[in-house]
């Protein structure tokens, strides 16, 4: 596991193997996206490492819009320009936007069924798992995190009971704990 | 039951759709989940487009889906107008957001090994981590806290947990899986 990130960085060849990519990572994103960008872009394509993922989300996450196409626009961007964002954001929408719509149409037929209703809660729990090994895996960058491990295991325990637990806007947590964050980053850097 | 107001909508009411998703695009930091209660005020509230049960059926179905779950935005813009509604909710929602992020992008890449920029992700990447806990979290209280199995909920979770963490098996994998014992009423 740890050996994903010493290994050597491959590049997407075209933008068409960019849109490929993004596309078959949605498609296999059932309940979100993030879980499958991380294995595919990190551990099978080797595209980027797990720091430079981490970073990418990091950034992604201040950045309003969802995280994930946050990402695909940023990783095309820097492969092939803006044609290459567009590559990437229209790989991971394009099909999965045709699937959600057929659904809506559909699903006034079938959500009175009770095993359609129950296979999509157990979809949903799934989904929650896979988020949370997302987390699991990407908890290892912190070791190397330049606040040294104790601080950093605080400010993410302490923004999973904010947002988690005491459901605090975001806002305000991004703004507060994480200014503070990136103020004693600041004074780390020297 | 609403279906009969797709053909109300005129012009206007969706250039005020696509006007509200618009804005809404630049408050959503962390996701366009995050400004879904507002959503919900602006069509279900204030203009009586969908009912609750449509607007809660959006969400659950994108996430559900396969495909960034933005994307129950296109299913709430469908509900309301048809295909011009799901375009209308959709480029609102991804215009704005998507200049920005570029332009950032460019203007980070360029300074990468600044103090500011490494200050920024070093102090960033913790809030980062604990966000993704909360979310996982969030999403799991409707069936390991408040659903009628909550051991099975819970044994789901952990289970697609495990293979994620310990084994090379595809996400869609755990997910049938979660689809078969939920249909078989487990969850």
């Amino acid at each position: 596991m740890t050996g994903a990130d010493e290994a050597p960085r491959d590049r997407p060849q075209s933008k068409t193997e960019l849109f490929l990519t993004f596309n078959a990572l949605a498609l296999q994103g059932f309940g979100g996206v993030l879980a499958v960008a991380q294995r595919e872009l990190v551990e099978n394509k080797r595209w980027m490492t797990k720091a430079e993922f981490v970073e990418m989300l990091a950034l992604g996450q201040v950045l309003p819009g969802p995280n994930v196409v946050n990402i695909a626009l940023m990783f095309g961007d820097r492969c092939f320009g803006a044609r290459g964002a567009f590559a990437a954001l229209a790989g991971m929408l394009a099909v999965p936007l045709v699937i959600v719509l057929s659904l809506t149409v559909a699903y006034a037929e079938f959500s009175r069924i009770a095993m359609i209703s129950g296979a999509l809660r157990g979809m949903g729990a799934v989904a929650a798992g896979l988020i949370l090994s997302t987390a699991v895996k990407l908890m290892g960058t912190l070791r190397t995190n330049q606040l040294g491990l104790p601080i950093a295991a605080i400010v993410a325990s302490l923004t999973f009971i904010t947002i988690g637990l005491l459901r605090w806007p975001l806002i305000w947590v991004l703004f507060g704990l994480g200014s503070l964050a990136v103020t004693l980053a600041w004074r780390r850097w020297k | 039951m609403t279906a009969l107001l797709h053909s109300q909508l005129g012009a206007a009411d969706l250039l005020g759709l696509f006007g509200h998703f618009l804005l809404l695009s630049l408050l959503a930091v962390g996701g366009a989940i995050t400004t879904a209660s507002d959503m919900h005020r602006y069509v279900v509230d204030q203009h009586h487009w969908l009912v609750d049960a449509q607007f809660s059926a959006s969400i659950a179905i994108a996430q559900a889906a396969p495909g960034p779950n933005v994307l129950f935005v296109a299913a709430l813009g469908w509900n309301v107008a048809g295909p011009m509604g799901a375009l209308a909710t959709m480029t609102g929602t991804l215009l704005p957001s998507t200049m920005l992020t570029l332009y950032v992008n460019r203007w980070g890449l360029k300074r990468r090994e600044t103090r500011g920029l490494r200050s920024f992700t070093t102090g960033m990447t913790p809030l980062t981590i604990g966000l993704l806990v909360a979310t996982g979290w969030l999403l799991a209280v409707p069936y390991v806290i408040d659903g009628p199995q909550r051991l099975g909920a819970l044994a789901l979770v952990a289970f697609s947990i495990v293979g994620m963490t310990r084994t090379r098996i595809s996400p869609m994998w755990l997910v049938a899986v979660g689809a078969v014992v939920g249909a078989l009423g487990f969850v």
